[in-house]
């Protein structure tokens, strides 16, 4: 059931429907945090960071989805592929690390619900050339539309959309590299 | 940056998904990819003068029909690799298969030739060079399907890489028959077999390092 009603909102959202997309992205987010949770008991201050990579990611490879197959088979792969990338990135810091910084574990435990992402998106946002940050702040934080953001900007409407494709991209590679 | 606001300003003024973006891309990467193998096979080596004679000798098609089954069993592994979630299927039979039919012509053919001319069937006149010019002509292909893949989201690198490779090194094996004088199936299960292997081993080093994102 949650497949089917996942299923539709991605194909209303790969053909365009922004509300379908937007209550797509919401639920699944609520289903990414709760499979995170279970696999990072032990790095619960990564869960809600990696929730947010994840949409990312998904948002950026929306393409690949194929309808023929099953949408929790394609979300699936993209999230275990993110969280293998995240535990080996960790796993190479911690080697250098210190190990001492165990206890800290003992006092994350306690998992409230509104946890908050420590990284900052809009700061990584605040980051991306002119080119890409502007149309993403104009149509996308501020709900302005392609031609209006061409005007604004003095970019051509085609530039306005490869730099929110483009920034949206690079936004996911930052957070990659910073990590 | 709150989840809530970051799944808005994703769904914000989404654009709808044009879902002839992946075959185009792929479009472009195979008749680019096609084009240049088949320029550098015809500048550097040439196109066997006698090929218009082998269109009638049934072992030439034979050879055609390994290379194609090869490179379209290649090119189904890459389109499911490339993308999350999807698992290789019977990927596995469609490269082996192409494969065991010509090493079961190779076997009848060693069988029923001549202990003498056992080693011409096997080692022909160009088995020392032919898996190397394979490989080469196969890199702008490479270059082409690794450009495709890297559009896409592989989630097993090494396998989507080796996908690639494979993919790249048959269609190469194609367009170099169009030069290559030898039609006995002990040399093709052979040298071709070998001259695929070495894009496809290259494929699986170079995925987890070209194709991450």
């Amino acid at each position: 059931m949650v497949e089917a009603r996942l299923r539709g909102l991605l194909l209303g959202g790969l053909a365009g429907d922004s509300s379908a997309y937007h209550a797509f992205l919401k639920d699944l987010s609520a289903h990414l945090r709760a499979f995170l949770r279970k696999r990072l008991v032990n790095l619960p201050e990564e869960v809600e960071d990696l929730v947010q990579e994840l949409l990312l990611a998904v948002h950026n490879q929306r393409h690949t989805y194929d309808p023929r197959q099953p949408i929790t088979a394609w979300v699936y792969a993209i999230a275990r592929y993110k969280l293998v990338d995240l535990l080996r990135r960790r796993s190479r810091k911690e080697s250098l690390n210190d190990p001492l910084d165990e206890e800290d574990d003992l006092l994350a435990t306690s998992d409230g619900e509104a946890a908050e992402a420590r990284r900052d998106l809009a700061k990584l946002l605040a980051d991306l050339p002119e080119r890409q940050r502007a149309p993403i702040i104009h149509m996308k934080i501020e709900g302005l539309s392609v031609a209006e953001t061409a005007r604004l900007t003095g970019m051509s409407q085609s530039a306005v959309k490869v730099g929110v494709h483009r920034g949206l991209k690079a936004l996911a590679a930052k957070i990659r590299s910073e990590s | 940056m709150r989840t809530e606001e970051l799944v808005s300003l994703l769904a914000r003024a989404t654009e709808a998904v044009d879902p002839r973006w992946l075959a185009r891309r792929y479009l472009i990467a195979l008749s680019a990819g096609t084009a240049i193998a088949t320029l550098l096979m015809s500048e550097w080596l040439g196109v066997r003068p006698t090929l218009l004679r082998d269109l009638s000798v049934p072992m030439f098609w034979a050879k055609e029909a390994f290379c194609a089954a090869l490179g379209a069993a290649g090119l189904l592994a890459v389109a499911r690799l490339a993308r999350p979630g999807r698992r290789p299927g019977w990927v596995p039979i469609g490269v082996a298969a192409p494969v065991v039919a010509m090493w079961l012509l190779a076997a009848v053919a060693l069988l029923t030739a001549d202990p003498r001319d056992r080693s011409v069937l096997i080692f022909g006149q160009t088995a020392g060079v032919c898996p190397f010019r394979i490989a080469l002509i196969s890199t702008p292909l490479f270059v082409g399907i690794f450009w495709a893949i890297r559009g896409l989201a592989p989630t097993r690198l090494r396998l989507a890489g080796a996908a690639g490779g494979f993919a790249a090194g048959s269609l190469g094996a194609l367009v170099y028959s169009l030069h290559c004088p030898e039609l006995a199936a002990p040399f093709l299960g052979i040298w071709y077999v070998l001259g695929i292997a070495i894009p496809t081993a290259v494929g699986a080093w170079a995925g987890p390092r070209l194709l991450r994102w």
